[in-house]
This record gives structure tokens, sequence and C-alpha cells, in this order.
């Protein structure tokens, strides 16, 4: 490879990263005006935050999916991890710190770091594994993970926190707050992610992505993607990138459930199922494997367009699973392709 | 006894997601593609099932039969419209195709049928052998059930061992390229594989209404999960496996719920699924393959 | 086909009432999905109420507009913000405990009234001046089965068997369990099940039987309970069975053996086979327009209609107000008057939004309801 080719290389990689950013930038920059001139319709300013989490799940399972080559049927899961935590986290801070902007950044770190320690205790197992197995094993942790939330109870009282499993024997002094309880999960959340933060968080997301990408430790990912054996041969500690990429992944989707969280009044366990997890995958796989920018539109798209079918009423879901296929279909098949290339007129000449 | 009960309880149910399973590895087996709206093609074939015995008041074998060729079209549209143009794209784009396909069909069903639940005839009634006095008793269903299961999974041996049709399948599961240059026609060996999985999904369907009978148009998804459980449990791609997972995760599920907690039942389930994974990373009788440089 | 031309007519008469300026009301429910049979049966009753009431010849008319929000507190805070769009001015919350817990917060912040149909969480109205109920909260439900069961000596070792990831079933057991002691009731067998494992009940039965339970309470809905009732007769279990509103709607499974169901007792405020002029008269056109008997979820909504109004007519209010007037208004008249509808009568509502109607003890004897004592 010439030195020219390699300079070329960069910056067609470097000029995709900061379209990247400009997108994202533009999008906000569109999205707030419109919103704080009330240009904006309720329902789309209700999508703001619950978008931006979607985004930043979508770049965190790229990460692993598009990245590391390995397909998660549980990320769901620690977007569960990080919602609970960072929503009791803000819960127990409500007192301590006033201004709500702060409190928002401490849940989600808090949120992120559960998360992560939950990616490591479930990469060192999962991470053995390979393809369809890795695969259903993602899958199971997100069931157990849903199922644990499920039964468990958490509060505070003059004493300190009080946990416990199955059934509420916290048995709070009296003026304690129950906080997480079990299958009713949290209520009464106070309402303080904004669509500034979401934005923020999406920016952190993608520096964090971008770097790791393009680092010593990036390039091994994606030595492991390719090849493994080849990348075990030339003495690439795989466990260990794998590991790396896993709890990355897992602590940004740890800080987009709290972000997510924050935006709703209440959450449950069950809302962070396997139909939720699938439904990431869905972005990731959209917007194709690897592309950041893909996934985040992808990830916009397929949360406005249900919205945009309630005119259907009762035959909106349908149409739902229609235009998915059919989307999925147009990206993929190359008859397809070659067909819509041919109907775009700003094409690029083929050499 | 109490255990013993517990034990045939957990066959029965074990018997459903094994049935369940054969379609699911049958169809990874060969077509290398987790479809993910099987559950769905069974909810399919519960509800012609349901409307064949219970609206028409046919026999409620013959109510299988229509069931059994409904499904069989209906498993052939769909791998004809959604996932034959898919056939080179890469496995995740299937993936996501055949969840679509299962919004589709859910929602299908539910302007079609409506959302109020369905209590589904049994097909052979709700009597059981009883054992020992009464203590022990297995209901007919279950019965039925096995067999069908030992049934399905020996036409199924045969048919893959045996058959000229069969051989071309085992061909494609080995390596597609090298089947086409040997004359086979890939394209429709693997549609073959989805009639015959979608087939096989009606008499699921019809059992797994029998054994637990209220129907809705989401009856097939969390079987299905599960079933999909199951035959990685037992090793995809292998049909004896799919039966095995299926037995062991009824088994499993039931004395988890009896004798651990009833409330963490499915993270024990799940925690022996992942336990059994990290000891055969294959699966129970799932083949290891070995990576070549 | 015949649906579509329903629907398009329902349109039609709606846009028909638009012109003549009518309150606009709204609300969420799941349309799809899982939970669909509860939404479906509110919105049906909401629309028949709203249709009954154009046709009168009073001031009040409704133009009703239901959302999907597929049973998910993020898809309800969209579809309430969907309706907001629209215009609405009073809304119905919505259908189900999580996800009006969720519209009840905008409902709050927005200062639009609501009046839910069938959320009975606690957490739904729980520091909420503008939110009310039609249902009976969870906890007075389980309270109640406990003292109904204590005080007409049904039983004295009881089993409990519940739904551990569903915030309905939980509500209720956390009561009963809680207030069983106390009305002399011993809690032999306790055990749960959750969505990916409700098929299978011989664990749970087994557990009750051995343990001597002579009731096994069910808070939950009727569908679990028909394979539990099913499973039960074929293990040849036979307690008394006693459920709680959820439970309303097993006798209409298409298909449903009801010898399963003979002498199961249950809390109810709606019955379809009452004789009186207005439940007849409801059940008569539910049956006409939709070809299914109405359950409770079907009869809230219909009450929820008539209760605004009701209290719209009351209050002199007039559609051209907005929506924080019209929500000013509503908490006084909710607050004050008296309801008289399909699921119960005489139904006051505290300021709590809590409902206060009498639960009706109900037996089913060969099929069919009948009032206990």
């Amino acid at each position: 490879m010439t030195m020219r080719r390699l300079i070329n290389l960069k910056r067609a990689e470097a000029r995709k990263i900061y379209l990247t950013y400009a997108v994202v930038i533009v999008a906000y920059i569109v999205c707030q005006v419109m919103s704080s001139t009330k240009f904006l319709s309720s329902s789309m300013r209700g999508m703001l935050v619950p978008i931006c989490a979607y985004m930043v799940m979508a770049v965190s399972l790229n990460l692993v999916v598009g990245i590391l080559g390995e397909l998660s049927l549980g990320h769901a899961g620690f977007m569960s991890v990080g919602a609970f935590s960072g929503v009791a986290t803000a819960i127990l801070l409500q007192g301590v710190i006033p201004f709500a902007p702060v409190r928002l950044a401490i849940a989600m770190i808090v949120a992120a770091i559960f998360a992560a320690f939950a990616g490591f205790i479930i990469g060192i197992p999962v991470l053995r594994l390979k393809g369809d197995y890795l695969a259903i094993v993602t899958l199971a942790f997100g069931e157990i993970i849903k199922s644990i939330l499920n039964n468990f109870y958490m509060g505070i009282d003059s004493q300190g926190i009080q946990m416990s499993m199955l059934s509420d024997t916290t048995r709070l002094l009296p003026g304690g707050k129950l906080i997480i309880r079990g299958p009713m999960g949290i209520s009464g959340i106070q309402k303080i992610a904004t669509f500034p933060a979401g934005a923020i968080l999406l920016i952190i997301a993608l520096m964090i992505v971008f770097n790791l990408v393009n680092s010593r430790s990036g390039r091994a990912f994606m030595a492991i993607r390719d090849d493994r054996i080849a990348a075990e041969s030339i003495g690439l500690d795989i466990t260990k990138y794998k590991m790396m990429a896993f709890v990355m992944s897992a602590a940004l989707a740890g800080a987009a459930g709290a972000l997510f969280a924050m935006n709703y009044s209440t959450i449950v366990a069950n809302k962070f199922d396997f139909n939720t997890s699938i439904l990431i995958l869905v972005f990731v796989v959209l917007g194709g494997q690897g592309n950041m920018l893909g996934g985040i539109i992808a990830a916009a798209v397929l949360t406005i367009l249900p919205e945009k079918l309630r005119s259907f009423s009762e035959y909106r879901m349908l149409l739902y699973a229609i235009v998915l296929i059919v989307m999925m279909l147009a990206t993929n098949n190359a008859e397809i392709k070659e067909f819509l290339s041919r109907l775009n007129p700003f094409r690029r000449k083929e050499a | 006894m109490t255990f013993l009960n517990f034990f045939i309880s957990g066959i029965s149910l074990g018997s459903i997601y094994a049935i369940i399973a054969l379609g699911y590895t049958m169809v990874y087996g060969i077509a290398k593609m987790l479809n993910f709206a099987h559950g769905d093609v069974i909810m399919v074939g519960a509800y012609v099932c349901f409307y064949a015995v219970a609206r028409y008041e046919l026999n409620p074998f013959l109510g299988v039969v229509i069931a059994m060729i409904v499904c069989t079209i209906l498993g052939m549209i769909v791998e004809r419209l959604a996932y034959k143009p898919l056939r080179q794209a890469p496995s995740l784009a299937v993936l996501i195709t055949a969840i679509g396909m299962s919004y589709f069909l859910q929602n299908t069903a539910l302007l079609l049928w409506s959302s109020n639940p369905k209590v589904f005839p049994s097909i052979v009634g709700r009597g059981a052998f009883k054992l020992f006095d009464g203590e022990l008793s297995i209901s007919h269903i279950t019965a039925l059930t096995i067999i069908a299961c030992l049934v399905i999974m020996a036409v199924l041996t045969l048919f893959i061992s045996k058959t000229k049709m069969g051989k071309a399948m085992r061909a494609c599961s080995e390596d597609k390229g090298a089947a086409q240059l040997m004359g086979i026609n890939v394209n429709a060996t693997i549609s073959m594989t989805f009639a015959i999985g979608s087939g096989l999904a009606a008499v699921a369907g019809a059992l797994l209404c029998s054994a637990y009978p209220t129907l809705m148009p989401t009856t097939g998804s969390l079987p299905g999960i599960k079933a999909f459980t199951a035959a990685v449990f037992g090793g995809i791609g292998s049909i004896p496996g799919a039966f095995l997972g299926g037995l062991m995760l009824g088994v499993i599920e039931i004395f988890a719920k009896a004798y651990i907690s009833s409330q963490l039942s499915d993270a024990v389930v799940f925690g022996v699924l992942i336990v059994v994974l990290l000891v055969k990373p294959a699966g129970l009788l799932g083949k290891m393959t070995q990576e070549k440089v | 086909m015949k649906k579509i031309l329903v629907c398009a007519l329902l349109v039609l008469a709606m846009s028909a009432t638009a012109f003549g300026a009518a309150f606009k009301i709204g609300g969420t429910g799941p349309l799809t999905g899982g939970a669909a049979i509860y939404g479906t049966a509110a919105m049906r009753g909401a629309q028949i109420a709203a249709e009954e009431i154009n046709a009168m010849n009073i001031d009040v008319k409704f133009d009703l507009r239901y959302e999907d929000d597929t049973h998910d507190a993020e898809k309800a805070v969209n579809a309430y913000n969907a309706l907001k769009d629209w215009g609405m001015q009073i809304s119905l919350g919505s259908v189900t405990s999580k996800p009006a817990e969720a519209t009840a917060a905008e409902n709050f912040a927005d200062r639009i009234f609501a009046l839910t149909p069938s959320a009975s969480s606690a957490a739904v109205t729980e520091g909420k001046d503008n939110v009310f109920q039609m249902c009976f909260v969870d906890p007075n439900q389980g309270t109640a089965s406990a003292q109904y069961i204590g005080e007409k000596k049904l039983a004295k070792k009881v089993a409990v068997i519940w739904k551990n990831d569903d915030v309905y079933s939980k509500g209720v057991r956390d009561t009963f369990v809680e207030n069983a002691g106390k009305h002399g009731l011993e809690i032999v067998s306790e055990t749960a099940f959750a969505d990916g494992n409700d098929t299978d009940f011989s664990v749970q039965l087994t557990d009750a039987k051995n343990k001597g339970a002579e009731l096994v309470f069910l808070p939950m809905y009727y569908q679990p309970a028909s394979l539990i009732l099913a499973q039960a007769q074929a293990m040849g279990y036979a307690p008394k069975w006693f459920g709680i509103d959820g439970m309303d709607g097993i006798l209409t499974m298409e298909g449903f053996d009801k010898s399963l169901a003979e002498g199961v007792m249950l809390l109810t405020p709606f019955n379809a086979d009452a004789k009186d002029e207005k439940t007849q008269k409801f059940v008569k056109k539910y049956q006409e327009k939709f070809g299914e008997i109405p359950n409770q979820f079907a009869a809230d909504g219909y009450d929820c209609v008539y209760a605004y109004c009701q209290a719209l007519t009351q209050a002199k209010a007039t559609p051209d107000m907005s929506a924080e007037d019209l929500c000013g208004k509503m908490i006084e008249q909710f607050t004050t008057m008296t309801f008289n509808g399909v699921t119960g009568d005489n139904v006051r509502w505290m300021k709590n939004g809590e409902v206060t109607k009498d639960p009706k003890g109900m037996v089913i004897k060969n099929g069919a309801y009948v009032g206990l004592d």
C-alpha cells in the first residue's frame, strides 16, 4: 500500500466521522430551534429524548455487532440496568443536589458504571462462545436481568439503603421510601432528562466509539471480526479486546437507559425485554453494520415511523411490519439495490 | 410421587417445546437462518385448526391436516417473498426480515381474528392415563405429543438420510456453493425446507393449543423463543438435539418452579442454559466445528 | 369488509359531530399486541357511549379518539402527545396501569383532566389532583377480597397464585396478603408465574393442593385463570376459587367450557347478565356492533364517557373552553357528583381520584353470574 493511498483512506475515514458529527449537530440545532419556537408538534417534541436514547443504543450496539462482529440479543438488559441504577441514583440525590442537570449527569455516570459492571460479569462467560451460541447466551442474560429486576426491592430510610429479593422485606423505618418495587418498577420519577442532555450524550458516545475504533484497539476489533484465527495468530489477545468492546458498549447502553428512564414518570423491567433488544438490533442492521450514522438515522426513522402511521389506526402495526420488510429487502437485495441506484440521479459513475 | 408428577408435567411442557424446536432446528440446519417467524406460523396453524374444528365442526385430525396444508403454503409464500431475495445477503439481514415477518403475521392475525382469546378444543380430549391408583397421571395430549415428536423425528431423520431431497438438503447445509456445482437446485431445496418446517409448525400449533388451550395472536411468540432456546440447548441443527433440548428445558422449568422459586424460574432456566453452553459450547448434541485456517 | 364499513361510518358520524362543536375527548390503550383485548374493549365501550350521547337531544356532544399505546409507557406518552396535537380537551387517560402512570404525569403537567376507565394501580392517581379512576384501585380489591372471604367464612386456609411481572396482580396480591391475617385467613401457599411461563400451572396447583388450601385466590386476568381452572380439573383438585374484576370475561371466551368455572367467585363491578335496563341496553348494542359480549373494560369505557357527559352538563361547560378551564370544572364536579352507571350505582369519587362503589360479589352458577348473598 503506497503512502498516498493510506492518506486517502484516512481522509475518507475522517470525512465519514466529520459528516456524522455534522449531521448530528445540525439536526440538533434544527430540532432545538423548531422546538423552542413551538414549530414542532407535541408528538415530535415528546419523542426527542427517547430518539436520542435509541440513537446512543444504536451506536453502542454497533460497537459489538458492527465493529466486533458478534451478535447480541440482550442489549436491552444493559439499558435496563442503567435505567434502574440511574433513576435510583437520581432519586437518592434529590435532596442533596437540587440542580437537575448535574443530578442527571451523575445518574448517567452511575448508570454507565453499573451497566459496565454487568457487561463485565456477563462478558466472562459470553465471550468464550461464538456466533449464534453467543447470541442465545446474551438473550438468556437479557431475560435473567429482567427476571431479577422484577423481583428486586430497594428502599431508603434513616439507616441507609435497604435491599431485598423476591418479596419486600426491606422493613423500612417510618419516613423511609421504597424506590424499586419489584414488578411495579419505579414510580413517580422526576422527568429531568432533556433534549440537550440527550444530544450531548450522543456526541460523547460517538466520540468514545470513533476514538476507540480508530485506535490500536479498534483495528484489533476489526481484525478479530474479519478473521479471528489470523488475529489470534499474530498475537492479539482476543478475549481482552472482546471484553473491552463489550464493556464499553454496555456502559453506553446504561447511560442511554438512564436518559430514557428519566424522560418518563415510571419505568418497569418488562419494558427492556427481548423485543426492545431486537428493536435496537434492527436500527443497527438497517443502518448498516459498523455504520454509526446509518444506525443513528435508522433509530430516528423507526421511532418516528409508527407515530406517523397513526392515521391508519388499526392497520398501523401491520404497515410498520411491511415497511420494515420492504426496507430490509431494498437495502440488502442486489437486484433491488441496483434498480434503486439507477433511479438515483446523483449516483457516482463507477470507474 | 409429587416428584414424579412434576417430572411428567415437565415432560409434557418439554414435549411441546421439542416439537416447536424441531421446526426451528431443521430450518437452521439447512438454511442457516434463525426463523423468528416460526412461532407465528404456529399461531396461524392453531387458528386454522381452531376454525376447522370449533366453527366447521370437522374431525380434529382433518383439522390438523388442513392447518398443515395452509401453513405449508404460507411458509412457501413467506419464503418466496421475504427470504429468497436475501439469499446472498448477510445473515443478520435475514434475521431482521424474519422478525418483520413475525410482526406482520401477528398483526394480520389480530385484524382477522381479533384479540379475544379463544379456547382451543383439544384434539384428543382432556382425559389422562392413570397409573398407581391415580397417583400418577399422564394426559392423553402429553402422550400424543411425545409420540408425534418421536414419529416426526424418525421421519425427518429418514427423509434427510435416505431420500434424494434429503441428501440435497444435507449437501446445502454443508456447502451451498459446492452443492450448486454438483447440480443441486439450492433455491428449491431451501424452499422445500421451509415448506416442511411450516407444515411441522401447524402440528406443533395444534398440539400446543390442545395442551394449553388459549389462543391469541401472540400465542406463538413466547413459546417460540423458548423453543429456540431449547433448540440451541440441544445443539442447533441437530434433530435429536432439539427433542432432547425441548424435554430438558421443560423439566428444568418445572423443577425450578417447584424446588427453587416460582418467581425466579425463568432466571434459573436461562442460567442452566448458560452453564450448559459453557461446558458444551455447541449444545448437548451439536457438532463442534473446527475452524480451518 | 364489514369492519371497514363500520369504521368508515364511525368516522363519518364523528366528523359530522365535530362541526357541531363537540368536546374533543381522547384516550390511549393497547389496540395491538398481547394486551390488545383490554384496549379494544375500553375503546369500543367508549365509542358506543359517545354515539348514544351524540344521538341524544342534549347540548353535550363528543368527538372521541383512541390511540394505540401497545401497553407501553413510552408509546403511551407518544399517543398522548398525538392526541394533544389533535386538540384533546379532556382525557380518558390510558387503559392499562403502567402506561396510565406515564400519561397521568403528562395530564398533571398539562392540566388536562383525565378519567381512566381501567388503570387501577394506586400510582396512577397518586399526587395528581386532576386524574380520576372509574375502576377500583388495586389495593382496595385486595383488602375487599380478604375481608369478603373472612367475613363470609368461605375458607381458613388460602392459596394465592399471582403474576409476578404484572402491576395489577402484584398490587392486589400485596394488600390481600397483608390483610389476610386480620380476617382470620391463613395463607398456606403462595406461588407466582410470569409472561414467559404462563402455560403450565401444575407446580402452583400441586403446592396449593398439598398444603391443604380450601380456597385459591387468583388476582389476575381471565386468560391465565382459564388455564388454571382447566389444569386443576385435570389433576382432580377442586378448591373454592376466588377472583377479582380481571376474572370477568372468562365466560365469554369462545370455546370455553363453562362447567370449569362452576362455583368460581369473583368481586366485580360489572355483570353482563344483569337484568337492569341500562346494562341490557349496553350489552345488546355492543353485541350488535362488535359481535362479542362486553367485558368489564368495555363497561368502564362506557361509564367514563357517560360520567363526563353528566359532569359537563352539570358544569354547563361548552366545547369552546380551554382544556385548563375544563380541568378546573371537572375537578369540582367529580369530587362532588354522584354517578349511576353500568359498573355501579351511587358512584362517588374521593379527592385523591379514587372511586368508591360497591364491588358486587358474584358466583358462577350454570354458566352465568349469580349475585352472592
